[in-house]
């Protein structure tokens, strides 16, 4: 009716269908610490890389009403060292190198010169928090525009008082929310939320939005990702 | 049935036993990966947890649960996402493998909970929980394993829809809108978490109950007289 087998030979097919599964050993080699490292890496690379192509240029991050904000006295005031880098707003620049056209320091004035767009989004935090937040400022996109920024570089590195540092795709950085910020809850920027100048990216996690703005560079290379990425935070972290 | 049968032969003593072929090398590969990412998945998933141990906005912010950190993988927010967000992908690719083969093969059949299952369960809930009697074995899997097995491939679909609302909630904002927001996306993805490691609980009690053979069998793919086969 059906095949018979000797036991021996049973014994060496359970064997040999036991060694098929020797690919999930290869498993263990994140228990071995020389190999973890690079290979998590490696991992938050490839999710990087997944970010980038699912993240689309053209779609908006959900926007709020007025009702659905979160009081401007709750909006969480994060910061890596001090709420506060004392920044002279008389003296402030932003000092913009790299592929533009148009480097040197810019005053604040220049940037509210550009059409400023105000918009109620979520602001999400790594940690798994949000608070709904109102802001104001120009489009950084066109900002670089104005700069005569070199739109196919790869990235945009922001330096801040608080010697805080951030990178940002250009894909994210043209983005139509991504925000040059002055404003929040249609107030001047205060000086712990980043006074004078800050990044406000809806489809970016919190960290990526830095304050306290100084430097602006559009580069092809980073020396330095970011604050957190340099600690092994993910560098896209995009929403 | 489809899944091959033979006789084993044991030329000294002249027994002869049955053994099937039941688990597929595709499932048994897939069944161990996912088992491991499962557990790193949790492990890495209450480490983040950690983070911000409460659901919605932050305000108001309630701990809900202090997690101990002993029973978390990642050391920290960033070590534990750099786990989860690599074992997902392993998570996932398991689950599409498993997935394809049992459709592609047909093997699904042996483990699909489907309408006619329905009537042997309640006797099955009986015999396990209850003391009744043992309800006749006809297949590899009785109607409660199919409905755990394919409920347990369903929670496995859900914890990636909720994980990637979580981690993309603007680039699937539909997949959030559906899921009830941005913090509801949150808190299905800890429920559904927890209805899989209540499966993964009861799923080893009764590995435990029904002994070695049914054990090496998810290693071999052989198992010795399975009792559908009983004469």
């Amino acid at each position: 009716m059906y095949r018979r087998v000797d036991h021996r030979k049973f014994k060496s097919m359970n064997r040999r269908e036991l060694l098929k599964l020797t690919p999930v050993v290869a498993l263990g080699a994140f228990a071995i610490p020389s190999v973890q490292k690079p290979l998590l890496r490696a991992g938050l690379g490839f999710s990087d890389w997944a970010s980038r192509v699912m993240f689309r240029s053209g779609h908006l991050a959900t926007t709020f009403s007025d009702s659905d904000l979160t009081p401007f006295a709750k909006f969480p005031i994060n910061d890596y060292d001090v709420d506060d880098p004392g920044v002279d707003f008389d003296r402030w620049t932003l000092t913009v190198a790299g592929a533009v056209q148009k480097g040197g320091d810019y005053k604040l004035e220049h940037i509210q010169a550009l059409p400023k767009f105000r918009q109620n989004t979520r602001h999400v935090c790594v940690e798994g928090w949000d608070v709904i937040g109102r802001f104001g400022g120009a489009r950084l996109s066109d900002f670089l525009k104005a700069i005569g920024a070199d739109l196919t570089a790869r990235y945009v590195y922001v330096e801040c008082a608080d010697d805080y540092y951030e990178s940002l795709d250009m894909a994210t950085a043209l983005h139509p929310q991504t925000l040059l910020c002055y404003e929040m809850y249609d107030q001047p920027l205060t000086r712990e939320h980043g006074a004078p100048l800050r990044l406000n990216i809806p489809t970016k996690v919190g960290y990526k939005q830095a304050k306290y703005l100084t430097d602006l560079t559009v580069t092809n290379v980073l020396q330095r990702v970011g604050y957190w990425e340099d600690q092994g935070y993910s560098e896209f972290c995009g929403l | 049935m489809g899944t091959p049968t033979i006789a084993i032969e044991n030329t000294k003593s002249g027994e002869v036993r049955d053994a099937v072929y039941e688990h597929p090398f595709i499932v048994r590969l897939c069944h161990w990966v996912n088992a491991v990412a499962l557990f790193v998945m949790v492990g890495s998933g209450l480490q983040i947890f950690r983070a911000f141990p409460s659901f919605g906005a932050k305000i108001p912010e309630k701990v809900l649960l202090n997690w101990p950190k002993s029973f978390a993988i990642g050391g920290w927010l960033g070590g534990a996402l750099q786990w989860h967000l690599t074992f997902m992908w392993i998570y996932i690719g398991s689950g599409l493998l498993y997935l394809g083969y049992q459709i592609l093969s047909g093997n699904y059949k042996q483990v699909l909970f489907v309408p006619r299952d329905v009537r042997g369960v309640w006797p099955m809930v009986r015999h396990y929980f209850f003391f009744g009697s043992k309800p006749p074995v006809r297949e590899a899997y009785n109607p409660l394993q199919k409905h755990a097995y394919t409920s347990v491939v369903i929670l496995g679909i859900l914890s990636v829809a909720t994980g990637f609302v979580i981690w993309k909630p603007i680039q699937f904002s539909w997949l959030a809108w559906m899921m009830g927001g941005f913090h509801y996306a949150r808190l299905w993805h800890f429920i559904v978490m927890w209805a899989m490691l209540a499966f993964v609980f009861g799923h080893l009690i009764m590995v435990v109950l029904h002994g070695w053979n049914k054990f090496v069998s998810m290693l071999t793919g052989w198992k010795k007289d399975p009792e559908y086969l009983a004469k």
